[in-house]
């Protein structure tokens, strides 16, 4: 039996869902950014399913650039959340509300 | 597993096992993995899951005939961005357990998962209902016949090669901006709580003991530091509004 | 001469800049010299121009002139014109030669007035008001005119208006005239709107054009416009009121000039009027009436200037019910002749009022022939032509108007020969009580009381009463001249007809009364007999006793009791009105509704408010929300498409 790529993409939609949901739901900073990096995977895998289908290597290639990109916003995130950690000793995304209006 | 793989990447295209077990073994980490990222309570345990999703989906990708990108997948994500984040959670020490199960903000959580099923739901009912998926039957690799490597290599050094291009620069800002939002402060001019927001630090850590901020700057004596982990639990209770 | 016949206006004007300018300088009396020296130019003017006009022997004398194009609109062009006729050079004449008397005159009565050059001043600016209304070759710059009159006529009656009564005069003038400017805008606009052009000649061109419901609703609009100007029922109680200004003011504009503007007008329109019948017997049922209300009342008057006043408003109802029957000229006629009797009346009366050193109440005169000689034959002259005795020119001008009521409207002549009658009498009442019987004046104990707001500062005159010097008596010899021989103008065939000056302005539009000589004999000879009974049966009554309660009924005294009715029906009815506008429009409706909207804001802004919550993981659910929304629109354009 073949697999169509519908199933892939069904895959990589409730992989993605998953990823909102612990977003929405955790409050530690570092896992909410590991869920984002679920998301970023979900993308990458239904990006590789079109490139076959549609028979266009450009669809492997931006999965490359979004490694490469999603590599750096992990550094840079990594860096920011070090830096909040010093003031506040803190990672719940709750205690950073100061913008309540 | 690593020599299956291996073994794929270098041989290429030719499937030789059955398509629809191998999914379903992947797809079940792929999923046994995101569950677990969401719904472990020890962050380390979080970034292990994490990293059974990414095997998951390097899987896939081996699959699809995206040789190339499961091999940098598992080196690049696996290897060097989890490892990264354990870094982090080890240096910042918040390996301590979270409790999950009390939710803070109003109507957060039902909303949450009430709009996230409605998305998933839409999301599936588009991928039946709309014609890009025509249900395409597994294609021996992708057209032209050469190795995908070439095939990306190709691409890449000519068609993207603007994006290539700028994305070295962003990876070089990036490491410029880690070191530079990392840095330690100097000495002398180093900003505690109590220095920056005066002696009246409500539900700030810093308050009731000695000024954590200083952990890093003592990184090689582990001292008994209070538990971040469990004032956050304490300071929102106050403040219970969404 | 008639090229330059906008100096007639100018002149004025330019003695109006020059007290403007440096009047306070030039203080008593020079100030007073600038103004009649500047009226009297004017005056002279006007007698080129009169002379210009009548060389021009056309059938239609005129001369037309515009100065230049004021509102040059697409559909409406209006110009700053004159048009000279028989009708305005009349008007011209009388009002610049009676304005440079009065001008000469109030030198020697306001004499010691702080405000001296301010008087010539306003009076200055009257007159060139006066002047562009007679003037003008249409309807606006007529208004422009009828506005001008109307607030030197405001700045004039409150000229001592530190007196409250004066000042409340001065408004009540003012927004009476105001009340009938109204109807003279309507008319404008409906004029307007059926001719698109304002012109006398184009409106007068195109009658059938304006259809014959319009044209009385025109008149009759005019009316209302008239009724405020020239104090006709329903709109009479200012100018009683107005004779708070000083003496000369009420002479000039209450008795010779503004309130003759109506009665200008309405002969100006007159190819509208002969074309509505029905607006034409408005006009002279209206002008009837008043005539007799107001005559009424002069008889139970105590004040020598409210006396004149009403008399002044009876008169001016003759005018209209000559107006109404057809009979312009005898209309122009009466208004010359009671320019120069009514204005001699009032100097008369002025002059009085300073012998007496401001004295008003008649009740407080008497016996006044004997130490003011000159003012007793000049004021009786005047005496004798309102009451129309022959053959001062009141007899010959109200003779003709009688004599065209009866042969148009019978039922007016009764009123009018009624009206005729209480003249005679009031007038020699009059006479009798100031110039005849005793000296009350010096008589402290008789104290009978005016109004509250008419209490001068009679403060028991104890020295004599004094003659006026020159200045004021050679006004009063020219005016007793011209009411004694203006009757000359009756004279057809003579030099000085009006009617064959006049005439051929009205052209088929004047009324034939075509009554034959026997018939006109005999209308004569009544006039002659009522006057000449009545005026012996007010000076008997009179000149004896000044205390008649019976013959002075309260009724009377308050002017039917119009000013209360006024203020019950509309005074405050409209207090109440403001009073609730003030405490409840306008802080709980207006403003409220202002503050509403800054509420509504504030409450929406507040309510808004709640989705900043500050927490990251809300605003995440709201990008959440809104992806949801987006799958949610393109699922249903799928299905739906």
């Amino acid at each position: 039996m073949s697999i169509s790529a519908s199933w892939y993409l069904a895959l990589s939609a409730v992989v993605f869902a998953i990823g909102a949901l612990g977003v929405l739901v955790r409050r530690n900073v570092l896992i909410m950014f590991m869920c984002v990096e679920l998301m970023l995977n979900a993308a990458n895998l239904s990006f590789v399913t079109f490139a076959r289908t549609l028979h266009d290597i450009g669809g492997q290639v931006l999965v490359f650039f979004v490694l490469v990109v999603a590599a750096a916003e992990v550094v840079v995130g990594l860096g920011i959340v070090v830096a909040i950690f010093r003031r506040r000793a803190s990672t719940n995304a709750d205690d950073l509300h100061l913008m309540k209006g | 597993m690593t020599a299956v793989v291996m073994n794929l990447v270098v041989q290429g295209t030719r499937p030789t096992i059955p398509d629809v077990g191998v999914f379903a073994v992947a797809a079940a980490i792929i999923l046994a993995g995101a569950i677990g990222v969401v719904v472990a309570r020890n962050p380390v345990h979080s970034a292990l899951m994490l990293v059974m999703t990414l095997f998951g989906v390097a899987v896939m990708f081996v699959l699809q005939q995206a040789n190339f990108l499961a091999a940098v997948q598992v080196i690049v994500y696996a290897g060097a961005i989890v490892v990264l984040f354990l870094f982090v959670i080890m240096f910042l020490g918040v390996d301590r357990e979270e409790d999950i199960a009390k939710e803070q903000l109003r109507g957060q959580r039902p909303l949450a998962v009430a709009l996230v099923a409605l998305g998933t739901t839409g999301l599936l009912l588009l991928g039946e209902v709309s014609k890009w998926t025509a249900g395409q039957p597994y294609v021996a690799g992708t057209d032209t016949g050469a190795p995908n490597v070439n095939l990306l290599g190709k691409s890449l050094y000519t068609t993207y090669l603007f994006p290539f291009e700028a994305t070295s620069a962003l990876l070089v800002i990036a490491v410029v901006g880690a070191v530079v939002l990392a840095r330690r402060p100097p000495p002398g001019d180093r900003m505690t709580t109590e220095t920056v927001l005066g002696a009246e630090v409500p539900n700030d850590a810093a308050a009731s003991g000695d000024a954590p901020a200083d952990v890093l700057g003592d990184a090689p004596e582990v001292e008994a530091e209070p538990a971040p982990g469990e004032t956050p639990s304490v300071s929102p209770g106050a403040e219970v509004d969404a | 001469m008639l090229p330059v016949t906008y100096l007639i206006i100018l002149l004025p004007l330019v003695g109006f800049a020059i007290l403007v300018a440096a009047g306070r300088r030039l203080g008593d009396p020079a100030a007073g010299w600038v103004g009649t020296i500047a009226v009297g130019t004017s005056f002279v003017v006007s007698v080129g121009v009169y002379l210009s006009l009548l060389r021009v022997d056309a059938p239609v004398r005129s001369y037309s002139q515009n100065l230049w194009t004021w509102i040059p609109v697409d559909r409406l062009q209006v110009h700053a014109g004159l048009y000279v006729d028989p009708l305005s050079m009349t008007m011209v004449l009388f009002v610049t030669g009676i304005s440079t008397l009065i001008h000469l005159y109030s030198i020697g009565y306001m004499k010691g007035d702080n405000d001296y050059p301010k008087f010539f001043l306003y009076m200055n600016l009257f007159v060139a008001s006066m002047l562009i209304l007679v003037l003008g070759s249409n309807l606006l710059v007529t208004f422009v005119g009828w506005e001008g009159v109307g607030t030197c006529s405001y700045w004039l009656v409150s000229f001592w208006f530190t007196r409250d009564s004066a000042a409340s005069a001065g408004k009540k003038a003012f927004v009476y005239n105001r009340i009938g400017d109204v109807g003279f805008l309507l008319a404008i606009f409906l004029v307007y709107d059926k001719v698109h052009s304002l012109d006398y000649s184009t409106i007068f061109a195109n009658l059938d054009k304006i259809g014959s419901a319009n044209i009385t609703a025109i008149c009759l609009l005019l009316l209302v416009g008239v009724m405020g100007k020239s104090a006709q029922i329903p709109l009479f109680p200012w100018l009683a009121d107005a004779m708070e200004g000083p003496t000369p003011v009420s002479a000039l504009i209450h008795a010779a000039t503004m309130v003759t503007a109506g009665v200008y007008l309405l002969c100006r329109v007159n190819p509208l009027l002969h074309a509505s019948s029905a607006a034409s017997l408005t006009v002279a049922i209206v002008g009837a009436v008043t005539a007799f209300v107001a005559a009424t009342i002069a008889c139970a008057q105590q004040d020598i200037k409210k006396v004149l006043a009403y008399s002044t408003v009876s008169q001016l109802g003759f005018m209209f019910l000559a107006i109404g029957c057809g009979a312009y000229t005898a209309a122009i006629f009466l208004m010359v002749a009671h320019a120069f009797f009514k204005g001699l009346l009032f100097l008369g009366a002025g002059s009085v009022i300073h012998g007496l050193h401001d004295e008003q109440d008649l009740k407080r005169m008497g016996n006044l022939r004997a130490y003011l000689p000159i003012t007793f034959i000049t004021f009786a002259i005047g005496w004798l032509s309102i009451a129309a005795v022959p053959p001062l020119s009141g007899f010959w001008a109200k003779g003709d108007v009688l004599d065209n009521t009866w042969a148009a409207h019978p039922a007016l002549w009764v009123v009018g020969i009624i009206t005729a009658a209480l003249t005679a009498y009031y007038m020699s009442r009059l006479t009798g009580l100031a110039f005849f019987g005793k000296d009350r004046w010096a008589d402290d104990s008789v104290g009978q009381e005016l109004d509250a707001a008419h209490a001068h500062h009679a403060d028991g005159v104890s020295s004599e009463p004094h003659e006026s010097p020159w200045i004021m008596t050679v006004p009063l010899w020219i005016l007793s001249f011209f009411a004694a021989v203006a009757g000359v103008m009756a004279i057809s065939s003579g030099q000085f007809s009006l009617s064959k000056w006049l005439d051929p302005v009205w052209g088929t539009n004047l009324y034939q009364n075509n009554l034959s000589t026997g018939a006109l004999w005999v209308l004569a000879i009544v006039d002659a007999l009522v006057a000449i009974v009545f005026v012996v049966i007010g000076l008997r009554l009179w000149s004896t006793r000044s205390d008649r309660p019976a013959l002075e009924a309260a009724f009377l005294r308050g002017a039917w009791y119009i000013n209360e009715l006024y203020d019950a029906v509309l005074g405050r009815p409209s207090e109440r009105l403001a009073a609730f506008c003030a405490d409840v429009v306008d802080p709980k409706v207006i403003d409220g509704a202002v503050n509403g909207v800054a509420g509504a804001f504030k409450g929406t802004g507040t309510l808004l408010r709640r989705t900043q919550t500050g927490y990251v993981r809300n605003y995440v659910l709201g990008i959440v929300f809104g992806t949801v929304v987006v799958l949610g629109f393109m699922l249903t354009r799928m299905w739906w498409g």
